[in-house]
């Protein structure tokens, strides 16, 4: 439709007329703003964390988990040189041989969400799970940050509240 | 001929060119959720009417 719309464009005397394919779907899912009455609830994309430690499948896991060490965290998350996910590096991987390669020892494709998924319901997965973090990324697997369950029950009860949050993109107002 | 851009490109031209962002779908579905600052413009009443207001020298996106 969007492609039809844009020949009529043209036909209307707009000479720089583009379509934008992948639309609102693709946008939402890159957590970008959006508006409108279904727009009302408090996102992923309002509570992540992007201080997300990162690796590369070339590194040694000494290396890596020295950093991991001192930014005081539990895991690394692999990604490309694009920053896709590839993997993660966490738990007693982190105590292997130093000179193993960080591809060698990494558990492959970690499970994502996107930042447009439902706060609340996300929070209550978590829990149910007995999970404390989860990736976060685009549609396209860029990593865009972790959403810690700590964190995101902060945030929620503070857009329940009603401080600062953005009724029209789901977004909060944080320092 | 019109050409199909991606996310980034959406973001470039509405930030720095004050590109017209339109979405084509029907009032109801625009209602519901569309991009933040777009304009609704449904294809059933695309006309020249429609448009008068409109610069057509600025860049137009379709969505």
């Amino acid at each position: 439709m969007s492609s039809r719309a844009a020949s009529r464009f043209e036909s209307l005397g707009f000479s720089k007329v583009y379509d934008y394919l992948p639309g609102k779907m693709d946008w939402a899912a890159a957590g970008l703003p959006r508006e409108g009455a279904s727009v009302s609830s408090a996102t992923v994309v309002a509570a992540i964390n992007k201080d997300t430690l990162t690796c590369t499948l070339d590194e040694r896991l000494g290396d890596v988990s020295a950093r991991v060490k001192a930014a005081n965290t539990d895991a690394c998350i692999v990604v490309s040189p694009e920053e896709i996910v590839l993997g993660r590096v966490r738990g007693k991987a982190l105590e292997g041989e130093a000179s193993a390669l960080v591809e060698d020892i990494m558990e492959s494709g970690p499970t994502t969400i996107r930042p447009n998924t439902d706060l609340d319901e996300t929070i209550d997965l978590l829990r149910s799970k007995s999970v404390d973090s989860i990736l976060v990324t685009d549609a396209n697997g860029k990593l865009l940050g972790t959403l810690y369950a700590d964190e995101a029950e902060l945030f929620r009860d503070a857009y329940g509240e009603g401080e600062d949050s953005c009724c029209c993109c789901g977004l909060l107002s944080v320092a | 001929m019109h050409t199909q851009i991606f996310r980034e490109e959406v973001q470039r031209l509405v930030e720095q060119e004050g590109a017209y962002l339109v979405e084509v779908l029907p009032p109801a579905e625009y209602e519901d959720e569309h991009i933040a600052g777009a304009i609704n413009l449904p294809l059933k009443t695309l006309n020249r009417a429609a448009v008068a207001g409109m610069d057509t020298s600025k860049a137009v996106i379709t969505y």
